[in-house]
């Protein structure tokens, strides 16, 4: 995991266009962004006002916690189970705040301001570029996208979901389950990732009938010591 | 009032996450076991809450329409389907369970 100050790339790319950079930018952003309707839908059927599901898009603006705390207050969780869950969703951006640190050299000054925007979607275009110039365009353009189009489409989902009634009948429902299976699939290509998502999934299933709505989710996290311990023993072997 | 204290909580929390990547010098935070962590808590999380939204109701593990939601996203997903695509195709497999 060393990171280069001159990435491997740079020679053919490094003259790569701000058109290209921008392109790329906005594909992800506009493709991404519009699905906060999904979200605003989701927060009207947890029972959400329309303020609290816009709130959510605008200061958490990381669309895993968004929808998993949501998920977890529909449910009746306690919330301090379900703010737990959405934090360790959250943990992840701190990583790609490292190494987006070593890309940007951002002015102290602007590190508040850039941090709301440290995301999956940014993280992964800001370091496909070759150079800071491009890594710097790509993540303004990428986030600033991104953040208008989600925050818009949340509040046009809520909206309109919000008038449509019992989300049930309409299936909506099942787009919670949907939404963490796509954010889920991309991560299943290792097997010890695989490993982990189906003791994760045995050990919420076990723990719904008898613990507290929202721990069996926390529960679930075990399997990370579980399956690295499991690992361990077999190569110790 | 207490889904507002969660949606602060939450809000500043994942902020000062992202905050702390940002200023924290790399290696205080690139250690393996951290690393791992960061890398498989959110598999754990979000395979997890994929089960716990189809299957559980209240306190009880139940199969309904949403299971046929649950299939038609990951058929999405296979063909490699844009998100919202997937979100829809789930949705209006579910709905058109509830029909029949």
């Amino acid at each position: 995991m060393t990171v280069t100050t001159q990435p491997s790339c740079a020679e053919g790319r490094a003259d790569r266009p701000a058109r290209a950079v921008l392109r790329d930018s906005l594909t992800v952003g506009v493709g991404v962004g519009i699905s906060g309707v999904a979200f605003g839908a989701a927060g009207a059927g947890a029972h959400l006002t329309v303020a609290q599901t816009c709130a959510l898009s605008l200061l958490v603006f990381t669309g895993a916690s968004q929808f998993a705390l949501v998920a977890a207050l529909a449910a009746g969780a306690a919330p301090l189970a379900a703010v737990a869950g959405a934090l360790f969703l959250g943990v992840r951006n701190a990583f790609y705040g490292m190494r987006l640190a070593e890309r940007l050299h951002l002015p102290v000054a602007l590190r508040p301001l850039a941090a709301q925007l440290v995301i999956d979607e940014t993280a992964a275009v800001t370091l496909a570029q070759p150079d800071r110039r491009t890594a710097r365009l790509g993540f303004t353009a990428t986030g600033v996208s991104l953040f208008a189009l989600w925050n818009l489409s949340t509040l046009l989902g809520a909206l309109g979901a919000g008038s449509l009634g019992d989300p049930a009948r309409y299936g909506l429902d099942a787009a919670g389950p949907a939404v963490f299976l796509a954010l889920l699939a991309p991560r299943l290509r290792d097997p010890r990732e695989r490993r982990v998502a189906a003791v994760a999934v045995v050990l919420v299933l076990a723990g719904t009938p008898v613990l507290p709505t929202g721990v069996p989710v926390l529960l679930a996290l075990a399997a990370v010591p579980l399956v690295g311990l499991a690992a361990r023993g077999r190569s110790g072997r | 009032m207490t889904v507002w204290i969660a949606v602060l909580a939450t809000a500043a929390g994942c902020y000062l996450l992202k905050l702390l990547g940002l200023c924290v010098p790399a290696r205080l935070l690139d250690r393996p076991a951290v690393r791992t962590f960061a890398t498989l808590a959110p598999v754990a999380l979000l395979a997890a809450l994929t089960a716990q939204q189809t299957l559980v109701h209240g306190h009880l593990l139940t199969a309904d329409a949403r299971l046929a939601g649950l299939a038609a996203a990951a058929l999405a997903l296979w063909r490699r389907a844009p998100f919202l695509v997937v979100v829809l195709a789930a949705v209006a497999a579910t709905a058109l369970v509830r029909l029949a």
